[in-house]
Parts: structure tokens; sequence; C-alpha cells
């Protein structure tokens, strides 16, 4: 009885293929775990009880890339980790996204110098950079519901 | 047990090792000794298990080059500090039983830098050596692991000595990003 | 495409071969031949605490050789300070051991305080007392959380962010920044404290006994923890005088080493405190030597508090030379117009001598190595980091313990990996 009255009311939704496959994809993106220096511990925090990424369908961290979507560069990326970090990137299954968290991961931020890339996106592509030293979580969340709205925004035409 | 009572390690050294005590330096409160190169690793060994001393730990091991010209004649322990040759090599021993440190230096050549290691007396001058080793281009005779500590093991050149540069690239600003950009590597897919 | 495909495999056999050959005389041979399992363990890995990198020879599941590969986290952060004036290369510190960056703070800029010859007003100093326990208390929280998912529980991670959040809250009230506070300045601190810090700190001394307590009551007398953590990692006190290894991995073992005691800092000499000791040396008394570590903090913590209230007074250095002056004297003071245009724009000149300074911090002996030119910007600055050195005695430490015993013995040892390649 109840049921039947229920689903009646509920009626039909249209959408297209390219809507529906969009927002699964946002409601459930999970993230590598992955920390490289200090905005690892922002991001952390993050997850943790007090900002609580759950709450976007990311409280699963994969630590195999096999597994996951999105890979959040977070903290600084020297010479010698670079060739990992690549390597983690083309594991990771299509579709895949990054997050570059952090000045030294955006631009090298305070360390200019021999040691670290200036920018990881020398060595591989990133949709949402997130700016910070670290940057506070609300950062990370406002970054992560950014990278949503380009997912949403996504064309068949575009899927490779 | 009976603690014996502490000795002076300046005087102590002075005894046993003589000529081989180049300076002796005293700076904010710090002892700063100068032992010559090869009887480093004696002296070293000497301070940690005579009584009266017991250096038992190793605090730090650091390297300081003296590029391009703060060392040499000029530097004679007068006045000025006692720097006979480019670089030089600190060891910072403490003592826990006296409750005191104690700088231990010497100095190694500019062209082909060499030292004997400490590994025997400390273990932890292991890693603290190989990172001189790897960034200061030192050799520490006789280390049992030769290879490169934190920079990879392909990279050219030694990044802490005075005539590495610093390796920065240009800051981008409004008026040369277009020109930075050109030349800046970017990922594909 | 098949000379292509072979020329391939022949390169790749060659790079293992070669692989193989800068390993001999670091693994056994019995590894070379086949006998035992060579396992590569990080830089990516959930529970080595950062970009660390392992290569472990197993027999069976017995850790034959552990081989530490570090680096991955090289910063040249000391290179970069030879190339700033003392002041400006101070934020620099804060992101080494990024746990606490107040300590890192509080070592450089006693070291500067060291080769300057620079007093510190008391009002600073406990100031920095305070800053500096709670970084304690931040990073034993971290500590804690991590470990105990390396171990398996799960929840105590969402109770230790929950007061930390707590702490990085009111190091944002002090500076203004989470986590890279930079607020531990040479000669002082950056300003003096809101006027609301010390209703929050009071509160937050109120509630945290308890939280440790619940802490506690999840970990202690729990026998899976006990199971994993007691008896695995024994650190012999010799050895880890040997390895130089300080702080609670050297207090677990029972040497009564603690710098805040034994060479006083920052007033420390004059609260009191215990310095909680270990008996075993193994992974559950480095555990249990935190959790009171805790509770001895917050004893420095109340102590500091009410003497904060009496205190009053310059919150840096009077000296100009080396402090710049308040932001109300510029309008009024052409003296103050120029010691701040020098201070902010050359710095000052530092004698051409060398000083080594050390503080506790939440991980052990951090010490700072400074080399002056007699110039605004330093020769040649070295950090000894605690991390370092307990990576660095890793391999001893872990030597014939289970492969799963060595994800408790590296949360144990507490490490960075920020602290130990800086």
């Amino acid at each position: 009885m109840g049921v039947s009255e229920k689903l009646g009311n509920l009626g039909v939704v249209t959408t297209t293929v390219e809507q529906a496959v969009n927002w699964a994809r946002t409601g459930a993106m999970w993230p590598l775990l992955f920390g490289l220096a200090c905005c690892a511990i922002e991001y952390m925090s993050s997850q943790a009880s007090s900002y609580d990424l759950s709450r976007f369908g990311m409280e699963l961290n994969r630590a195999t890339p096999r597994q996951a979507d999105l890979l959040i560069v977070s903290g600084r990326l020297t010479r010698k980790m670079a060739p990992v970090v690549r390597q983690l990137y083309d594991q990771m299954a299509e579709p895949k996204w990054v997050i570059s968290m952090g000045d030294c991961a955006s631009c090298g931020g305070v360390y200019n110098n021999y040691a670290i890339v200036q920018g990881v996106d020398e060595i591989i592509p990133v949709d949402v950079y997130i700016a910070g030293c670290p940057p506070r979580p609300e950062q990370l969340l406002h970054g992560i519901l950014t990278l949503h709205e380009k997912v949403k925004g996504e064309r068949i035409a575009d899927w490779a | 047990m009976q603690i014996p009572a502490a000795r002076d390690p300046v005087s102590a050294l002075r005894e046993t090792f003589g000529a081989d005590i180049l300076h002796v330096k005293e700076f904010r409160g710090e002892t700063t000794i100068v032992v010559s190169v090869w009887r480093l690793p004696e002296a070293l060994d000497f301070l940690r298990i005579s009584a009266g001393l017991v250096y038992n730990m190793l605090s730090d091991v650091s390297a300081v080059d003296y590029y391009p010209d703060d060392y040499g004649a000029a530097f004679d322990g007068g006045a000025r500090d006692f720097r006979p040759q480019r670089f030089a090599v600190s060891y910072h021993i403490l003592s826990l039983l006296y409750n005191r440190r104690l700088r231990v230096k010497a100095f190694a050549d500019g062209e082909d830098p060499r030292l004997p290691t400490a590994t025997m007396v400390w273990p932890a001058a292991d890693w603290l050596e190989r990172e001189i080793a790897d960034m200061m281009g030192i050799v520490f005779e006789g280390h049992p692991d030769q290879r490169r500590l934190l920079m990879p093991e392909d990279w050219f050149g030694h990044p802490h000595r005075r005539d590495y540069p610093l390796g920065k690239e240009t800051v981008a600003f409004s008026f040369n990003e277009a020109e930075i950009r050109k030349h800046k590597p970017f990922a594909r897919d | 495409m098949a000379v292509a495909e072979r020329y391939q495999s022949i390169e790749e056999q060659r790079r293992w071969e070669g692989s193989f050959d800068q390993l001999r005389g670091l693994v056994s041979e019995r590894a070379i031949t086949g006998e035992t399992m060579l396992l590569n363990m990080g830089p990516h890995h959930p529970s080595t605490h950062g970009v660390l990198r392992l290569l472990l020879e197993l027999d069976g599941e017995q850790i034959i050789t552990c081989l530490p590969d570090i680096g991955f986290l090289h910063t040249g952060i000391e290179k970069s300070i030879e190339d700033k004036s003392y002041e400006k290369a101070l934020p620099l510190t804060d992101r080494m051991d990024y746990l606490s960056p107040m300590s890192n703070n509080m070592v450089y800029a006693s070291a500067v305080e060291k080769l300057l010859a620079l007093d510190v007003p008391e009002r600073a100093q406990i100031i920095r007392v305070i800053c500096l326990e709670l970084a304690r208390c931040a990073s034993h929280l971290v500590w804690l959380g991590t470990h105990a998912i390396d171990m398996g529980a799960m929840s105590v991670l969402l109770y230790a962010f929950r007061e930390r959040e707590r702490i990085l809250g009111m190091f944002e009230m002090l500076s203004g920044q989470r986590m890279m506070s930079s607020y531990i300045r040479p000669g002082g601190v950056w300003r003096d404290v809101p006027a609301d810090f010390l209703p929050t700190i009071k509160q937050f001394l109120a509630d945290f006994p308890a939280k440790v307590d619940d802490y506690e009551a999840l970990l202690t007398r729990n026998p899976i923890w006990k199971d994993r953590a007691q008896g695995v990692g024994v650190i012999e006190p010799d050895i880890a005088l040997a390895h130089g290894m300080t702080g609670p991995a050297l207090r677990g073992s029972g040497v009564n080493w603690d710098l805040r005691k034994a060479q006083p800092y920052s007033g420390y000499e004059t609260y009191e405190f215990n310095v909680p000791l270990g008996e075993h040396g193994d992974v559950y008394d480095r555990y249990l030597i935190r959790i009171q570590e805790f509770r001895e903090s917050m004893k420095i913590l109340n102590q500091a508090v009410a003497r904060l209230e009496r205190v009053q007074g310059p919150y840096r250095s009077e000296n100009r030379k080396y402090c710049p002056p308040l932001r109300s004297e510029l309008g009024q003071s052409m003296e103050a117009v120029i010691h701040h245009f020098k201070l902010w724009t050359y710095g000052y000149d530092a004698p051409d001598d060398e000083i080594y300074c050390a503080i506790e911090s939440p991980r052990g002996e951090i010490g700072c190595y400074i080399h002056g030119t007699g110039a605004n910007k330093p020769r040649r600055v070295h950090f000894k980091t605690p991390s370092f050195m307990h990576i660095s005695a890793l391999p001893v430490v872990s030597k014939g313990y289970l492969l799963a015993d060595m994800v408790a013995i590296i949360g144990s040892v507490d490490i960075v990996l920020g602290d130990c390649d800086r």
C-alpha cells in the first residue's frame, strides 16, 4: 500500500546519460590514500571528524591507485619523488582527476630551489589548483566542490 | 657506583694528542677543538671512552664550506678564526653523564676532500656522514655504505656546496608570464 | 618489432642485474640467489607515515635486513636558508617537522639568539613554553591517531583529531595560521596573545585530561593493542644511545634524558613536571610515555597560563637592532621607521662564527647548527632532526621481527619524513 503510493507519487524522472553518469561520478569519487608533506596533514584533518569529507562521498581512501578516481597531490613534490607520482597517476584507471593541493604542488611555493619540482603540472595534468600553505580544510572542500562542478560539465564527446 | 670527577676535555686531549690538537676556540660558551685529520677517529674514541669525559652520544655531524676565500693563510687562529682548508666537518658530541657538549672539528682539502669515518666510534655517524658525503661531496674513507642518501642516485654535483647554484626558476609575474610559459614543460595525459 | 621487444627485454634484464649489483653487500647472499624475498615498501604506502621507502629482505615473514631509502621529501631547506636573511628564513623552518612547526621555529629562533647573544623577555618565554607544549600535544595527537590506525584501531583518529582542531584553533588565534604559524621569532614572539586566548586555553585545559582518559580507555588495556605492542620493537638503552636516538624512543628504554630538564631553555627549569620513563623499551612503553607526556604537558601549561596572567611586559626583545619596533611607534618616531626599514630590507649582521643549539621537540632532540658569515645571510645552517636518527636506527630495531611488526615499530618511533629529509 505505502510503497506503491510513494512510487506513484515519484513519477518519471527524465535525464540524459551524460548527466546521470556525471552525477554518479561526483557522488562517489574515491581519492587515493596518498600524502606527501604538510598538506597531507590538513587533508587528514578534512577526513577526520570536524570537516568530514565523507559528506561528499569520499570516505573511502583507496591505498591502491587501481581503485582510485582522484589523486590529491598534497605537498611539495621533489625531483626524487616525481617519477613515483607519475607512475601512480599512470596506474589509475580512467576516468581520473587530479587536485593540486597547496602552493608547493601548484607552483613550487616558497621552495624555489634545486630539489623541488616547480608545479606538479610539469609531470601530470591538473584539474583544480588550491592555493594556501597549507590550505585550510575548507579550502580543500571548496576545491573538491569546484572539481565536482567541472565533472558535471563533462560531455560524452570528450570521454576518452 | 662512584662517578669519576669530570675532566676538562681540552687539557685531556692536549695531554694525549699533543701537537695534533691544532686549535681550541670558545664562542658563546661552546668549546670547539680542531683535531688533525689523521687522528680524528682516535680522538673521538678517546673522548667517548675515557673516564671523566664519556661523550657517549653523537648529536650531530655537520659540514661547512668556506668557499670562495674565507679560509687559508689569513685565517691562522689569531683574532680571526682558524680555517686552514676549504671544508670543515664538526662532530657535536654530548655527554649524558656530565651533561655537556663539545664540538670536534676537522678540515678537509677543497680539491679532494677526504676524512676518516667515525662509524666505528658511533653507529649514529653512519647516516650523518652519508648525508655530508651526498650534499658536500666529502669522502669518508672506510665508510661501510658509500651510496647517496638524500639525492637521487644519478644526481650530478653536491647541492650544499657554496659553489653549487640554488637552482631557482624565475618567478612568473604578469609582465614575464607569457615568456616563462613558453619554456615551462607541461604534462599531457 | 621483434627486435625492439628483444632489445627491451635485454635492457630490462640488465637493469635488474644492475640493481642486484648495487645491493650486493647490503642484503645477504641468499636474497641474490632468490632464497629469501626482497620486498619494496613505500614510498607510497599508507603506514610509512610519509614518503619513506624501505627495502626489506624477508625470510618467510621475518625481517632479515631493512634498508631505508630516504630523500623523497628532500626540500633543500638548508640551502634555501643560505639565500635569505636570518628573519626571512624562519618560515622555511616551519615546514620541516610539519606536525610541530613551533618546535622548529623555537630551535631556529634560539639558535639565532645564541649567535647574536640576544635576550628574550620573560613574557615571551612564557608564551613560547605555552606554544611548545601545545605543539607537543598536537603532534602526539596525530601520532596517536595514525599509530592506532596502523595497528587496526580506526576510531582513535577521529577522537584525536577532534581535540587537535581545538589546538590548531588556538594557534590560529595567536598567529593567523593553523599549522605553519611562524609565531616564535628571533627575539621573542610575533605579537602578544589576543584577549580571548586565555579563556580558550583555560577551557581546553579543563576539558583535555578527560579526553586523554578516553584515549586510554580505548587502547591501554585493550588486549589486541597489547598483543601487537608488547614485546615488539625492543630498543636496548645502549643501542638507542649508540644510534643517537632521543625523545620518547630513548626514554622508552629507561634512559632519563630530556633536554627540558637536562639543559633547560626558555625557563623550563622553573616549571614542575616529571619525565615519564619506560622499562622494556618496546612499542607499548613508547605509547605509554607519550600518553603520560600529555598529562605532563597539561601540568606545564597550567603553570604557564597562571604565570602569563601575572607577568606583563614586552613580548619581544627591546633591542631595536634585531627586533622590529611596534607598529604604533612607526607614526611617531623617525628612528623606529629607520629600524623597521633596515630590518625588513637588509636584516642584521651576525658574527662569522658557529653555534649549535638543541631543544626537545615532541620526537626528540632537534638541533640547529648555524655558521654565520659576518653579514646578513648564514654561511651554513644544518638541522639535526630526531626522525633522521630514528630512521637510521630502523635496521637495527626491526631486525628479527615480523613484517606486520614493522608498521608498529615505524609508528612507535614517530617519524616525520619532512623532518628527516629537510
